[in-house]
């Protein structure tokens, strides 16, 4: 018989089947390890020491968190509503425009904690503004979101660079960046938070941004559960046609949506602009708009998992860079390789294990 | 004639631009038009790059290069399918998964094998495709506008090129003339329908994606064994994406397909040329505008107003079969 309509239980639907996912994951990153003659456990041991063994390594590991949490976050939100939205990464790039422009301009004259409201303001209003064109292009003419945001990407990139180069140098220098924001356009550190827990946050950039994405954490679940907005878009998510036949406006819903998304992909940008480079560089997102596609399947869509969810990555990237100094052989794009399996597993292939569950599940119920 | 000669050599440098497109343009169409979306056709053409540089590296032939850039091709394609069609997964999950898996297994394969970084070898002239003077150059060189023409842009590629520009009448006759193509449309449009004629809905995607891993092995060959001679990082830079725009400019149509590829890449040729020019009345034009060209263009026609673009009415969508 079909196994599909049989429902699950929570704990396996969100406990069980994803954690198989991940073990599967990395399981066949064990085998690239292998493959490429290093010991797979000796590598995972290298990893967690380097994400979790000493207070700075801590604090990398949470900067990265953060930027995932937030994009995460973005991922989320959009696929309640039903849309793929693969632009987080070029929301966020564009939004650190809007960050370094209010840093730029309030550095001189502010301490930080007046600037950073205006900088959350700036760089979502920036984010949400490059998700506003797909959105509507979906809403209105019905074009594709994924293959909208995916052009939006590189639309995003092109400028940013043109930007960067032409706009933005330091008159005299090569490297095409902003100038350093003063204190005033600087998020602080957490170092009091570590302090707290015995640990010294050294050189890492965990920064006031993490407080940020808890709080936004809050907000999304607020929003998606607790309000009408939310359940709009829920429903839209779940069937579109239901939603119209509902009065649910598709149109505004959607625009909405997608704003809403692109302002917490844009807010990435105070974690890595404002929080730790303290200026705008090329490049700065680093595929953590990918990541948060990763997250976001983990996480199953809900902030408590996107939280663990990117805690997880955090360890990966922070975990990774450490393992590429201690076996050379390992580059630390091995880290793309297991974000990748783990998109595959958990997102891809996430009906997989569903019918084997479903049976073990038959059988232990004695049906 | 100054200016004809530069142009003639855009022209050359945009069909040499064009054909990893053409080969990954048309690979999509063959997924996309029976019903499975394809964002990893970057990561096809990065992996089959990776693995004939490999291959071509190892044995010298050029052509056991071009074998295993089919091959990993279509094994990429296949995972794709058992995701996307046996387990019912997100196509757009599972391409944006390949891809990843794709840019990170070249480089830590690339570097734990050869130790450059990421760079496979230098693969020797003879495991690499290069260029054909066609007979006759000698002939028409003298020959006004045609002679340049024939002697910089027809002849003078290499046999990968030729193969390019045939794959669009074969894949336009495989399509629209026969009984596979008829039915890998028709699967691509209503599934259900296909499958009431008594006809495998899976079997007949999963052939799609064998022929979309073939093409897309021929891209991902051409970039690292016809046009250089090695595989560096990232060396698809984007162009799976940039085919992928194409073969929605061409509203999922072989021959224009073949246009738009050569449209982007005549863009790609002539902002090479502009770096740094400027041109009369407007100024130095930022190359980054010719960059973002091709998806702009894309965004305007998604938009409608060229027309309008309608993929595939089953794309993107799972098929269930009827119990």
């Amino acid at each position: 018989m079909s196994t599909a309509s049989v429902s699950l239980p929570a704990w396996i639907n969100y406990g069980v089947i994803p954690l198989l996912n991940l073990i599967l994951a990395f399981f066949f990153s064990g085998l690239v390890v292998w493959a490429i003659g290093e010991n797979p456990f000796e590598a995972l041991n290298f990893l967690i020491q380097g994400a979790l063994g000493r207070g700075d390594a801590i604090g990398f590991t949470l900067f990265y968190a953060t930027s995932f949490i937030f994009t995460g976050l973005s991922v989320a939100v959009a696929f309640h509503a039903g849309l793929f939205n693969i632009g987080s990464e070029g929301q966020a790039y564009v939004g650190g425009l809007g960050a370094a422009l209010v840093a730029l301009s309030l550095d001189h004259y502010v301490p930080w904690y007046v600037t950073m409201p205006f900088a959350i303001v700036g760089a979502a209003l920036f984010g949400a503004a490059w998700a506003f064109i797909p959105a509507w292009l979906q809403a209105k003419r019905g074009s594709h979101i994924v293959i909208t945001t995916i052009m939006f990407n590189f639309i995003g990139a092109a400028l940013m660079v043109y930007l960067l180069v032409n706009v933005f140098i330091v008159p005299g220098k090569m490297a095409p960046e902003t100038r350093t924001f003063l204190p005033g356009g600087q998020l602080p550190k957490l170092d009091w938070l570590m302090a707290l827990f015995g640990l010294k946050l050294g050189p890492a950039p965990f920064n006031v941004s993490f407080i940020i994405a808890l709080v936004m954490c809050y907000l999304v679940w607020l929003l998606i559960w607790r309000t009408k907005l939310g359940y709009e878009m829920r429903t839209l998510g779940i069937s579109p046609t239901a939603a119209v036949y509902a009065g649910i406006p598709y149109v505004r819903t959607v625009i909405i949506a997608m704003l809403i998304s692109g302002g917490l992909a844009g807010m990435m940008s105070l974690n890595a602009v404002m929080g730790a480079s303290a200026r705008l560089q090329v490049e700065f997102v680093a595929g953590a708009g990918f990541v948060g596609i990763a997250v976001s399947l983990m996480g199953r869509s809900h902030p408590v998992g996107i939280i663990l969810a990117a805690i997880l990555f955090g360890i990966l990237y922070q975990g990774g860079a450490d393992l590429s100094f201690e076996m050379p052989n390992i580059t630390r794009d091995m880290i793309v390789v297991i974000q990748g399996l783990v998109i595959f597993f958990a997102g891809a292939l996430e009906y997989m294990l569903r019918p084997a569950m479903v049976r073990l599940y038959q059988t232990a119920r004695g049906k | 004639m100054e200016y004809f000669d530069t142009f003639v050599s855009i022209l050359g440098s945009a069909i040499r631009l064009s054909i990893p497109l053409l080969f990954t343009a048309l690979a999509g169409l063959f997924s996309e038009r029976a019903g499975i979306f394809d964002i990893g056709l970057e990561g096809k053409m990065l992996a089959s790059a990776f693995a004939a540089a490999c291959v071509a590296y190892w044995t010298g032939n050029a052509w056991a290069g071009l074998s295993a850039g089919i091959l990993v091709a279509i094994i990429f394609s296949l995972l794709h399918g058992f995701a996307s069609i046996t387990n019912r997964g997100n196509q757009i999950v599972s391409g944006v998964a390949l891809n990843f898996i794709a840019a990170g297994l070249t480089i830590v394969l690339g570097t734990a094998w050869f130790n450059q970084g990421g760079r496979t070898g230098q693969v020797p002239p003879e495991g690499r495709f290069s260029g054909i003077v066609l007979p006759g150059v000698e002939m028409m060189r003298d020959v006004p506008i045609i002679g340049p023409l024939y002697a910089n842009v027809i002849s003078g590629n290499n046999i990968l090129t030729y193969i390019a520009f045939l794959m669009v009448p074969l894949s336009w006759w495989v399509l629209y003339r026969t009984r596979f193509g008829l039915r890998l449309r028709a699967v691509g449009e209503n599934p259900g329908a296909v499958d009431t004629a008594g006809i495998s809905v899976v079997w007949l995607r999963y052939r799609a994606l064998i022929v979309t891993g073939f093409l897309a092995g021929f891209a991902g060959t051409y970039l690292s064994i016809a046009q250089s001679a090695a595989f560096i990082n990232n060396m698809s830079a984007g162009k799976g994406y940039i085919a992928l725009a194409a073969l929605i400019f061409a509203k999922w149509k072989p021959v224009p397909v073949m246009f738009a590829c050569l449209l982007f890449g005549f863009l790609d040729a002539f902002a090479n040329f502009m770096q740094g020019k400027s041109l009369p009345m407007i100024g130095e034009v930022p190359v980054q505008i010719f960059q973002a060209l091709p998806y702009i263009l894309t965004c305007v026609l998604l938009a409608g107003f060229i027309g309008i673009a309608r993929p595939p009415k089953a794309g993107g969508v799972p098929y269930t079969k009827e119990r």
